[in-house]
């Protein structure tokens, strides 16, 4: 089966561009909707997985990549693993988050990619994630400093909360991969 | 005795400590000789497979290819951590060009939760001096990545998990049937969408205690952090209520009456002592 042949309308490029970076065959789908019935976060979605599914397929690009629910999807799997289609649609949701970030559309969740962004810097700085840095970083962000204050102070308190960063001696190779992803995203 | 790698991850040296600490203990009591992996960095978790492909594989792998210098399995009790790195290993095969250095190693990779239900760890346990948990009720959550996907946990029963159940009534108590084993508690939406899991949470934790369940037992950071702290104004059919969760090795480590018990349960946000004692337990 050649995954990459052309869809039925022409120029359906977004069709393409997500076949060709997710290898899902995304034109399986029959639209039985099992995948939104078992979704646990599809209360919280603005468009559901099964029309994610075919939005795609009508190559309407800028409504799925600005859409909430692809920053809403929280990777449990549910969906994928019981499409009778065999569609990875978490895998999809993947996809999709990674062109949205390289598209410059603005996305439908403001925070989870900023979230995202700030881990995969905390990482970079210290190879570890070290909690407390992780949620500063990111309350400088968002500025609500107050949010989930009184728990934080709470799991201090029980010895959950490391003040300082562990040493770190993976610098090199950390450095390295983050070069390359940033190579790779024209950074 | 049994030499392992361990892999802990980040939350089990800050947030999920009594993870680590329990699984040491365990461990320790179990006869396994845990090496931890020198020099280890982070999965990249949620964020890096959210963000790109190629950084979800390398950030694994750079742990994969330490591993690879040691005849041993490398065991994780983080099953995100789990997740990433067996999903990292199928996709490292299939795309090198991610790699800054290539990985041949098969590093057999395993979940602490399967390490621990194996047929030869179970014949060990067995062999101990247990004291059990009885009149304990637990509902065993299993989350989403300690069984889906299935391709890469190879769990048969992913929809109807039984393999934490069946090690927590080896140990004494009595695991109850529910329907919300494998429903997710949306995990690391903590950070942005609290409301969100929040209400996932509170459904969990609903469920668990119409069920009967005295407490919940979980294998997964995520899980137990979202389920243990987000229980402010939690409700069954109107009343105030509050359910203890449990670390699975945390519950082993009671049962084989590890000395640093109490210690690991005094990390916890909702208080689980209470109830052991009640339960003549502790």
């Amino acid at each position: 089966m050649n995954l990459n042949e052309a869809p039925s309308k022409t120029n359906n490029s977004f069709l393409e561009d997500v076949i060709k970076a997710s290898n899902v065959n995304i034109q399986a789908c029959y639209q039985c909707q099992k995948c939104s019935a078992g979704c646990p976060v599809v209360s919280a979605m603005d468009i559901m997985p099964n029309q994610v599914v075919r939005q795609i397929q009508y190559g309407r690009r800028e409504k799925v990549l600005s859409s909430k629910t692809i920053w809403i999807c929280a990777s449990c799997h549910t969906c994928s693993v019981r499409c009778p289609n065999d569609i990875d649609i978490a895998k999809v949701m993947d996809t999709l988050r990674h062109i949205s970030l390289k598209s410059g559309l603005k996305a439908g969740e403001g925070e989870i990619p900023i979230f995202h962004s700030v881990f995969l810097d905390s990482i970079k700085a210290t190879g570890r994630i070290h909690e407390l840095s992780l949620i500063l970083r990111f309350k400088l962000k968002t500025r609500d400093f107050l949010k989930d204050a009184a728990l934080g102070w709470e799991m201090f308190r029980r010895g959950k909360i490391k003040i300082l960063p562990q040493s770190f001696t993976g610098g090199r190779d950390i450095k390295g991969i983050f070069r390359a992803y940033e190579k790779g995203r024209g950074i | 005795m049994k030499d392992v790698t361990y892999y802990p991850g980040c939350s089990l040296h800050g947030t999920a400590r009594e993870y680590d600490e329990s699984f040491r203990g365990v461990s320790e009591l179990l006869g396994v000789n845990l090496h931890e992996l020198e020099d280890w960095t982070c999965c990249g978790s949620t964020s890096a497979h959210c963000t790109d492909e190629a950084l979800a594989v390398a950030l694994p792998v750079r742990n994969l290819t330490i591993a690879a210098k040691y005849d041993r399995e490398m065991v994780i009790p983080c099953v995100a951590c789990y997740s990433r790195f067996k999903a990292a290993a199928e996709e490292a095969k299939e795309h090198p060009e991610y790699l800054l250095s290539p990985y041949e190693g098969k590093v057999s990779l395993r979940y602490a939760l399967d390490f621990f239900c194996d047929k030869p760890m179970i014949e060990d346990l067995k062999s101990k001096k247990i004291k059990p948990l009885s009149g304990l009720k637990v509902a065993c959550y299993y989350g989403c990545l300690a069984v889906r996907p299935p391709k890469l946990t190879g769990v048969k029963l992913y929809e109807n998990p039984d393999h934490m159940d069946r090690l927590m009534e080896l140990l004494g108590a009595e695991a109850v049937d529910w329907s919300y084993k494998t429903d997710c508690c949306g995990a690391s939406l903590v950070m942005t969408r609290t409301d969100i899991v929040t209400n996932l949470s509170q459904k969990i934790l609903g469920m668990a205690i119409e069920a009967g369940a005295d407490c919940i037992v979980t294998g997964c950071t995520m899980c137990h952090a979202n389920l243990d702290t987000r229980q402010a104004g939690l409700t069954v059919e109107g009343e105030k209520r509050e359910i203890p969760v449990f670390y699975f090795t945390e519950l082993m480590g009671l049962a084989m009456e590890h000395k640093d018990v109490k210690q690991w349960l005094g990390r916890h946000i909702t208080d689980p002592i209470k109830l052991l004692s009640n339960k003549g337990l502790l």
